[in-house]
């Protein structure tokens, strides 16, 4: 029987409230709590107080902002997946909720709680670094915002500091942007073996911007960046996206565990780069 | 919190599971406490309106919420359709994974009625059977659907 060591709960009433009660050291914010409870049981993690901010309802919304879309941290993956003006302007993010966990866990579990997490297996991560999103972080001053490619500072560890709060996430709209997400994993609810998300911008036949995120590679900031300068400028076509992807399975730093050896994730990266980009292409030609 | 629609108030620790909650406390023992990883399901309960692995939520989460468990499903004496359907298609051979299973199908039926084979198994497919290979999991969902009151 895992159970977690001794713990106090608070509930947050509101976001002032929250960004007080996480000014205690050694304090955990709880939301879908599909990745910190099990840490938890396994004793992992031992936060002295856990902030419930399940009640924040202000936190919990996706909307299209001017040309943004918002996405509130508290909006859960099924909610996210269930959004239609997210599908219609960001297929990549609708392409990675479906293999996220199971769809019972993706009731529960929040956008905000998979950014926050920081494991470098989680598939949101680089679907926003693809999408150049920028986090909005609450702070006892007001907020500040950080680009998710800098969100992170390595596994299990974020720029959210002692007393902040992830609040949101912006992801800027582009004209003639196709977006998707190709993932590998073993089984259903299981982690990606390797997982690629590509967004394209297009003038006619020829990319203006490109981003390429990457899973459970050991990417920087779950950016494939080479691959990035290598698009831009080029022509949109299988033998430009093929290339991208051997560069982007080049710079990575897949490390073999029971997932699969070095050599394997290499490939699929390349191939899952590659996928991803045509799909991308196709949807920002639709 | 209310369970099955009955109000009950405990004093209990923070680190305290749902699961533990409703088996040790309530003595619900409908719910089974498997895998203890989110992953198998067998302790799948409804918060709300929505169901969730109940290993992974803490007791004081639901606090003020409304619970629903398998001894919530039948309503007046009569089994619900789905458990109905388990018995009626064979769904269950061991029974860990049957209430957890039954209580995903009720959610399923509620949102989609009339689901096709692939959308059953996509919903189920964060529970674990280890008897049935699922085929009459699936059947007993589908007679579910075909049988509603």
């Amino acid at each position: 029987m895992q159970v977690p060591s001794h713990v106090e709960y608070e509930r947050a009433t509101s976001v002032e409230h929250a960004l007080s009660l996480l000014s205690r050291p050694e304090t955990r914010v709880v939301a879908g709590g599909h990745s910190l409870i099990p840490m938890m049981k396994l004793r992992l993690a031992q936060p002295e107080l856990l902030v419930d901010i399940n009640g924040l309802a202000e936190l919990a919304f996706i909307t299209l902002d001017g040309d943004q879309l918002r996405i509130g941290a508290l909006a859960r993956h099924a909610d996210l997946l269930d959004s239609d003006i997210a599908g219609r302007h960001f297929p990549i993010f609708h392409d990675a909720e479906r293999m996220v966990a199971d769809p019972i866990v993706r009731l529960w579990g929040t956008v905000g709680g998979s950014l926050c997490q920081s494991d470098p297996s989680e598939d949101l991560s680089a679907a926003f670094a693809a999408a150049r999103a920028t986090a909005v972080i609450r702070t006892p001053d007001g907020q500040r915002t950080v680009p998710v490619r800098e969100f992170h500072r390595g596994p299990y560890e974020t720029v959210v500091g002692r007393g902040e709060l992830l609040a949101e996430i912006r992801v800027p709209l582009r004209p003639g942007t196709g977006s998707a997400y190709e993932k590998v994993s073993r089984r259903v609810g299981d982690w990606s073996i390797a997982a690629a998300g590509a967004c394209l911008s297009l003038a006619g036949n020829t990319i203006k911007e490109a981003g390429l995120g990457l899973t459970a590679v050991g990417a920087e900031h779950f950016v494939a960046a080479e691959a990035e300068d290598y698009l831009r400028g080029r022509a949109a076509d299988i033998d430009t996206f093929t290339k991208a992807g051997a560069i982007a399975a080049e710079h990575c730093h897949p490390v073999a565990d029971q997932r699969g050896p070095e050599d394997f994730k290499r490939h699929l990266v390349a191939e899952l780069t590659t996928r991803a980009l045509r799909r991308a292409a196709a949807r920002a030609s639709a | 919190m209310t369970v099955n629609g009955t109000e009950y108030a405990r004093d209990v620790e923070p680190r305290l599971l749902l699961i533990h909650f409703l088996r040790d406390e309530l003595g619900l023992t409908g719910s089974h406490w498997g895998c203890d990883t989110s992953n198998c399901g067998s302790c799948v309960v409804w918060l709300d309106t929505k169901p969730v692995k109940s290993c992974t939520l803490l007791a004081a989460m639901a606090d003020g919420h409304a619970v629903r468990t398998v001894e919530g499903l039948e309503r007046d004496g009569r089994l619900d359709p789905v458990q109905q359907g388990f018995i009626e298609c064979h769904g269950l051979q061991c029974g860990f994974c049957t209430p957890g299973m039954m209580m995903t199908a009720r959610w399923l039926l509620d949102h989609h009625p009339d689901p096709g084979e692939a959308e059953i198994r996509e919903a189920i497919s964060g529970q674990t059977c280890r008897c049935t290979g699922y085929e009459n999991i699936v059947r007993s969902i589908r007679w579910a659907a075909e049988h509603r009151e």
